[in-house]
């Protein structure tokens, strides 16, 4: 049973297993361990980003490809679904039509920009997908009158997931209103979202992918045409980080360049592949949280040492709560270079 | 060998194309040099980056690094001799330039020698790891200049002799604009001449063409390779010197946008061919001044929609290394 929800595709270490097993149930718990609106926005966050994460895996980890376009994807998928209940107002008609054309137009791109560079090389793919993605992001600042520009879109969303909705008085203290509705809609469809790519990755497709990553001259010479198959995976990531972004325009209530667009979520999304360890869909789920939680509360340590530092002129800066992601970022590269499998590699090694 | 002369008639064509589609003569004028500059400035930032590939196939992610160090150190030096800037002398003025320019350049120049060191040597030959840890490196090199020179942009402006612009009748041609396609050209110049007159050119060059041939000749590529990365991230700091002073500010986030432009343009050139590179750069420069004026709301969609279509007409860009 658990096999085939996993996809056959177990922890294969007890830490792992029990890590996973943690985030399973935490997040499943959240709202009722952590009472508030911070934690509760934190909780559906990292639901969020392990779908976007585990997409961007697919990617990276198993075809072997870096796009610097995955926001632009998560990107459409929010901005699908805020501009539609923006302009239809807040119903479930608004939600699936933005959904649905945030889905296709990110197919559509994926399309074409996999058939225009995939051809070629790795390389090649990650720059054109960098220039593309910048493009796009300052043409959503562009087009205000579609895209709210720089301040992005407010918008309200169905009534059944606003704070005033109500389904029945207290359940352990807490208030049983839309928002806790709301969260766990995004729980229950990352949760599906993840189950639906580790399966994708365990199929005889994703035993192709992981073919090309490793020699594409040979998954070529045994009959598999690289092309298709590179671009059918991109579209695939970037049909899932468009259900993310759609997931996450439905929890926030607000979209903007900032929060779905910058080249600062494609920094974190990179960093949560690697870190958490690539070619691995567990690998993204461990990344992701990390992250998530290092954004939120590392600044808090680093505010201590900053404060211990105070006399000392440059070394305070360094510890800089707004100097977060330099550390991150050292530990990225040691991961690139000493723990190419990330966490979840190192983890598994240990058995 | 026969010279392929079709990808350099685009840039006059260009040029004469957007003629009728301006109208006026004089703006015509104003935006061509304007896109000169800018295509130059750019030119060489990207010529580094584009020779590095083309020799030891590793693309430098986070070549936009040395571009903000290199905007960051010249602003610095500036502000430090301010005085002379603001004299009315122009040889005051250039005496402040030229050492930011030179400081610029030092400092970048040295980044790169230990980027090369530290970031790039592990990972030779593997694609994906270079472009994971180059793009380490960036995020780590923004960081760093965000604690050292703080998280605000700085503002600069230019000299007094620089600013303002020279009139001709009816055109006005910025006087920065004159010296940046003053710059871009001697670097160009002296590019070429120690490519095609040198020995160290002709090395260069047949290390693009077959490296193992020219390891197995005798020379050590490495230190060859060595030498090309630290000149190349020596001219991405005049290019970020000069681009800052374009600009008139400075921020940390320059280098990650700037390398946009860099990457488009490598891309259309052909990635290793520092001559696709030059004609690459002058092209996304006029393309952008010209649709710019044209249709401001497509402006910034015109990069990409110039890089589709070159890829449409040659898919490995303007003059295709033949290796690849």
């Amino acid at each position: 049973m658990l096999r085939s929800i996993l996809s056959d595709d177990l922890p294969r270490s007890r830490w792992l297993a029990l890590a996973l097993l943690a985030i399973l149930v935490g997040l499943a718990v959240a709202p009722f361990l952590f009472p508030g609106a911070k934690s509760l926005n934190v909780a559906a966050k990292i639901c969020v980003f392990i779908v976007l994460a585990a997409s961007f895996d697919l990617l990276l980890g198993y075809t072997g490809i870096v796009s610097f376009a995955h926001t632009m994807f998560f990107g459409i998928g929010a901005y699908g679904v805020a501009i539609a209940l923006t302009r239809m107002g807040a119903g479930w008609d608004a939600v699936a039509v933005g959904t649905v054309s945030g889905l296709v137009l990110a197919i559509v791109l994926a399309t074409v920009i996999g058939l225009f560079s995939l051809r070629v090389r790795t390389i090649f793919f990650a720059m054109i997908t960098l220039a593309v993605a910048s493009a796009f992001a300052i043409l959503a600042s562009q087009l205000s009158d579609l895209t709210g520009g720089e301040d992005g879109l407010n918008y309200r969303l169905p009534a059944v997931l606003r704070s005033s909705f109500s389904f029945g008085d207290t359940l352990f203290g807490v208030r049983l209103n839309g928002r806790l509705l709301d969260y766990y809609l995004v729980y229950t469809a990352s949760l599906v979202l993840i189950l639906v790519l580790l399966r994708i990755v365990n199929s005889p497709f994703g035993s192709v992918l992981m073919a090309i990553r490793e020699n594409p001259f040979r998954a070529e010479a045994i009959g598999y045409r690289t092309v298709v198959y590179r671009t059918i995976a991109s579209c695939i990531a970037a049909a899932t980080a468009a259900l993310a972004g759609a997931l996450l325009a439905l929890w926030s209530s607000q979209t903007n360049p900032d929060t779905t667009l910058s080249f600062d979520i494609m920094v974190d999304i990179l960093l949560m592949v690697v870190i958490g360890g690539m070619g691995t869909m567990y690998g993204a789920v461990i990344g992701a949280v990390l992250l998530v939680f290092a954004q939120n509360y590392l600044q808090d340590l680093l505010a201590v040492a900053n404060k211990a530092l105070a006399g000392v002129p440059l070394l305070a800066n360094l510890f800089h709560p707004d100097r977060w992601l330099l550390w991150l970022g050292v530990a990225f590269i040691l991961c690139v270079y000493f723990f190419p499998a990330g966490i979840v590699g190192r983890l598994r090694q240990k058995r | 060998m026969k010279r392929d002369w079709l990808p350099l008639l685009l840039i006059p064509a260009l040029m004469i194309g957007a003629l009728p589609l301006i109208g006026s003569p004089a703006s015509w004028v104003t935006l061509t040099v304007a896109g000169l500059a800018m295509g130059l400035m750019i030119f060489i930032m990207a010529s580094g980056l584009t020779l590095t590939f083309g020799l030891m196939d590793v693309l430098n992610f986070g070549h936009g690094a040395f571009i903000a160090v290199g905007a960051f150190v010249a602003a610095s030096v500036m502000l430090a001799l301010s005085p002379w800037m603001t004299a009315d002398s122009i040889w005051l003025n250039l005496a402040a330039i030229g050492p930011a320019v030179l400081a610029a350049m030092v400092v970048s120049g040295v980044l790169g020698l230990g980027f090369e060191r530290i970031i790039v040597r592990p990972v030779y030959g593997q694609h994906l790891k270079q472009i994971l840890v180059t793009t380490g490196g960036l995020i780590v090199a923004e960081q760093l200049l965000k604690v050292i020179w703080g998280p605000d942009q700085i503002t600069l402006s230019r000299p007094t002799a620089l600013r303002g612009a020279f009139l001709f009748g009816d055109v006005a041609i910025e006087k920065y604009r004159v010296l940046a396609v003053a710059v871009g050209l001697v670097v160009f110049a002296a590019l070429a001449l120690t490519l095609n007159r040198t020995r160290l050119g002709l090395l260069i060059r047949a290390g693009v063409e077959n490296g193992e041939m020219v390891e197995a000749l005798g020379y050590r590529i490495r230190r060859l390779f060595v030498g090309v990365f630290v000149v190349g991230s020596a001219l991405a700091g005049l290019g970020g010197a000069m681009w800052g002073l374009y600009q008139e500010t400075v921020t940390a986030a320059i280098g990650a946008q700037v390398a946009v432009l860099v990457f488009i343009v490598i891309i259309i050139g052909g990635l290793g061919s520092v001559g696709g590179c030059f004609v690459g750069a002058l092209l996304v420069g006029l393309t952008a001044n010209y649709i710019g004026f044209l249709a401001p709301k497509v402006a910034l969609g015109s990069n990409i929609l110039l890089m589709a279509l070159v890829l449409l007409w040659r898919p490995q860009g303007l003059y295709p290394v033949a290796k690849r």
